[in-house]
């Protein structure tokens, strides 16, 4: 069966610096991947480069078997790639409705029309208030982004992931920044992702790794290091080494 | 010598001392721009200054060109310090249309200002001796002004080169330049620095004004009308870079002369038709980072 | 989703609300009638001004343009006077070259270059960003005009084309000396150009522009084709930007090179700033406020009004970040928490 994400080979350099080199990773559909790794290993950049903002020097990037690797972010994205930010990138000066409703009319090309108004088509909005729905923003709808604190400002920007109805989604520390009691809500809104769905998260927290993947990949250096189920890269001695230094399995949160 | 060649020769001439005029006048509006990220379109306004406190140094107090020339040079480098400390700086995290129209409407008071003080018709300066007429290089003559411009040129840019390359200010002026963050997490103190290249900057651009009024006379509009120069030698050469404004007043201040040379009519034309080739090849100029 | 069946009356509601804020943003409220029966009103009382009273409104409708793509799209560009020198340019050749002086027909053809040119120009500049777009727009700008130098036998260069006419709107309306006619037909220009950008401003696709303004990296990752609609809202800015532009030469019945000048795309900036922008009516209050200072002071002393200008935007980037219409915003914010209990 064709992997919904598949990476071949990738490999981009800064200067003279390989910040990702010759990654292979395969997300199957349905699949709950984590990518993990010290700081520096160039999770986020592997990220960049399988949602397009950045162009790789070599390797390729197939999506459901079709190669996109010379296509451009956007067009990934319509194709069914979404991602979160590690750093909130919402619209900050726009209700929260509105960064919702703006997701939900690019998504269905409901933004191409310049002539009726925005808020006609009452089908969007009743969506974009279902994603609200689902993390607990809807008492939040009418009110600028601005103005929430920053761990429901991360709950918008998982919203707006998941409102792009994607394939393959790509969460870069989620919960990072959210106040552990709402922590929840983002992991139980994953969690309650349609099933195939394939997911790859990036996390620190250990809890939420374990609690969340099937499969793990281990990032160093920007190469892969390992890959396995949970157990088996728990009990790998050499991934304990390097990691040493970041609460890990030790039950400790981070940020 | 034969005429083509010496009309090359002139030509090559002229363009090389209004390259200079360009290059001392814009390093500081490239090197500041890199590295603050701010867009100060009152550049062309401390040129003005410059241009006219060496009008009345000259003219009212009878000092020295050459003398008046430093001593503008240093006062408006002294004076942009305020402008930088307490206005400037409330708006290095704003977008740049705020900074374009604080900025602009500053150059707008200047100009306002020196209209007011001086008058509308354009100034001259009194040259010493020495600089006017010519001087015979054994196999032609050149004008004796544009000579000295270019051997002031040619030594600034010696002067700036080694500050930039080999000391520990410039060391951390390009580190600040090319990541600032970075820099001032290693304890480089950003603000300051800023401060220093600012006035610097700004005192060259004095400089500039001051050199330019024999070129081209001086009126108060000069902060604006040449400020499209300015700008354009920065975005094509690349911002913040000391190699970039050089090589961008180089190909522009030829071409310029090449053109009004050529055809006196289109002259500016091409000018702008370089620009706009370059920026679409490379958009961040020739030196400059995406 | 099942959310929908464990819903509380009191989510539902809250739902509804919010549903119908949106749903009614685009509603005209009575105050968006103001601009207009003023612009009517100014016919009967400064009924000698007419003259001016026209030019003030081409203004409004070129710093509307201009709003489109600055206020809305976030776009910043030196050379929007390109356009308006095209319009302008458009209706001066055909009525002094070609012998087309019908008005309506002149104004049309002026939209259509304009929008062609700022299509063409859009589709490569809108790739750069920055300092880098700053330039070009300004570069291009500048060579348009050397270019109208350079062909100054078929431009008339600086000194300009003279002596055009034209005829009666519709065969019947004739210019008067007052510049009455002229004026109510500028206003209904105006209103109609009025109608289709407020209408684009609150449709899903301007509240795409807002997105690209806001946070373009966001668009880009949830899909939006962001090149496309830039150099579509750039098009259409420049087409009315050229309507501005041809109606200021049948207005003035002359035409120069000095259309193009920077000063304009920077006096334009100016009104927007003045206004605020992003604001629709912000072209309205920045235009009308500027041209009315300007004709004022600058009769009083150029070199005054050069300084207030400047003044006044160092005030208003420093204070009044949104222009007048924020400053009214925060009165109104502020007045309507004083009297709450």
């Amino acid at each position: 069966m064709t992997p919904a994400l598949e990476v071949q080979r990738l490999h981009r350099t800064f200067g003279a610096l390989p910040v990702t080199r010759d990654v292979d990773l395969v997300l199957e559909k349905g699949a709950r991947r984590a990518l993990i790794g010290p700081n520096g290993a160039g999770k986020t950049t592997l990220i960049n480069l399988i949602t397009g903002a950045l162009k790789p020097q070599s390797g390729r990037v197939l999506l459901d078997g079709e190669d996109i690797t010379a296509t451009s972010q956007a067009e990934r994205a319509r194709r069914g790639l979404a991602r979160t930010f590690q750093i909130n990138q919402l619209f900050r000066g726009l209700t929260v409705l509105e960064n919702l409703c703006m997701t939900v009319g690019e998504r269905d090309g409901h933004c191409n029309n310049l002539w009726r108004a925005a808020g006609a088509k009452r089908a969007v909005i009743d969506e974009a208030l279902d994603y609200l729905d689902t993390l607990n923003l809807t008492g939040d709808a009418l009110r600028p982004v601005r103005e929430l604190p920053y761990g429901r400002q991360r709950l918008v920007e998982i919203a707006i992931a998941l409102a792009q109805k994607p394939r393959v989604l790509l969460l870069d520390e989620p919960a990072a920044g959210v106040p552990s009691s709402e922590s929840h809500l983002i992991l139980d809104a994953v969690a309650a992702l349609d099933r195939d769905i394939a997911i790859l998260i990036i996390e620190h927290d250990m809890d939420v790794v374990f609690r969340f993947a099937k499969e793990i990949t281990v990032l160093v250096q920007g190469a892969v290091f390992t890959q396995g189920t949970p157990e088996e890269i728990m009990n790998n001695e050499h991934v304990r080494a390097v990691y040493l230094g970041e609460d890990s399995h030790r039950g400790g949160r981070r940020g | 010598m034969p005429q083509l060649a010496n009309i090359a020769v002139s030509i090559l001439f002229d363009g090389l001392a209004y390259a200079m005029f360009l290059f001392i006048t814009s390093v500081g509006l490239s090197v500041t721009m890199g590295l603050m990220g701010f867009v100060n379109l009152a550049h062309g306004a401390f040129a003005m200054c410059g241009g006219f406190f060496v009008v009345s140094l000259t003219r009212t107090l009878g000092v020295g060109f050459v003398p008046s020339l430093v001593i503008a040079s240093l006062a408006v480098g002294a004076i942009s310090i305020p402008f930088e400390r307490y206005l400037y700086r409330r708006l290095y995290k704003s977008t740049d249309l705020e900074q374009v129209l604080l900025t602009i409407g500053l150059a707008f008071m200047a100009i306002a200002t020196f209209t007011y003080f001086y008058g509308p018709i354009p100034k001259s300066v009194p040259l010493p001796a020495w600089l006017q007429g010519d001087v015979n290089l054994g196999f032609r003559s050149f004008p004796s002004y544009r000579a000295f411009l270019i051997v002031l040129g040619a030594a600034l840019i010696s002067v700036l080169w080694y500050a930039f390359e080999q000391t520990n200010i410039g060391a951390k002026i390009r580190a600040a330049v090319d990541n600032r963050r970075m820099a001032e997490s290693v304890g480089i103190n950003v603000d300051r620095l800023f401060t220093l290249t600012f006035a610097v900057g700004s005192g060259l651009a004095a400089l500039g004004g001051g050199l330019a009024i024999q070129l081209f006379g001086l009126t108060p509009s000069f902060a604006v009308i040449y400020l499209v120069l300015f700008l354009i030698v920065v975005a094509v050469g690349g911002l913040g870079s000391l190699k970039g404004t050089l090589l961008a007043a180089l190909v522009l201040g030829i071409f310029d002369t090449t053109g009004k040379y050529l055809m006196a009519d289109a002259g500016g034309f091409f000018i702008y038709a370089v620009v706009v080739v370059v920026l679409l090849i490379k958009p961040a100029g020739f030196y400059g980072r995406e | 989703m099942a959310a929908s069946e464990t819903r509380t009356a009191a989510g539902q509601a809250a739902r509804d609300r919010a549903a119908e804020f949106l749903v009614r943003r685009h509603r005209f409220r009575w105050p968006e009638a103001l601009p207009w029966l003023i612009a009517i009103a100014a016919f009967f009382v400064f009924s000698d001004r007419m003259t001016f009273g026209s030019q003030v409104l081409i203004g409004v409708m070129f710093a509307l343009s201009l709003d489109l793509i600055l206020g809305y799209a976030g776009i910043v560009t030196l050379g929007h006077a390109a356009f308006f020198g095209i319009g302008a340019y458009v209706v001066g050749l055909s009525a002094a070259r070609f012998g087309w002086s019908e008005p309506i027909s002149g104004v049309v053809a002026a939209a259509v270059v304009a929008g062609l040119a700022g299509f063409a120009s859009g589709w490569f500049l809108l790739l750069y960003r920055g300092l880098t777009l700053l330039m070009l727009t300004l570069a291009t700008a500048i060579m348009l005009q050397e270019a109208g130098n350079l062909r100054s036998d078929i431009s008339g260069g600086y000194d300009g084309l003279p002596g055009l006419t034209f005829q009666p709107l519709f065969g019947v309306f004739d210019y008067d000396l007052y510049g009455h006619t002229y004026y109510l037909y500028v206003l209904a220009v105006l209103a109609v150009i009025f109608y289709f950008v407020r209408r684009i401003v609150y449709s899903p696709f301007g509240q795409a522009l807002t997105g690209i303004r806001e946070n373009v990296q966001r668009m880009h990752a949830i899909g939006s084709p962001v090149h496309r609609r830039l150099v579509t809202v750039y098009t259409i800015a420049a087409a009315i930007a050229g309507i501005a532009g041809a109606l200021f030469t049948q207005t003035n019945a002359y035409v120069t090179l000095t259309v193009f000048d920077f000063d304009n795309s920077a006096k334009v900036m100016v009104m927007l700033i003045l206004g605020g922008t992003g604001r629709l009516y912000g072209a309205f209050v920045g235009a009308t406020v500027y041209m009315v200072l300007e004709d004022y002071f600058s009769k009083l002393s150029p070199t005054f009004w050069q300084f207030g200008i400047g003044l006044l935007l160092v005030l208003a980037v420093l204070f009044a970040r949104r222009g007048l219409l924020g400053l009214l915003e925060q009165a109104d914010a502020g007045w309507r928490r004083r009297s709450k209990p």
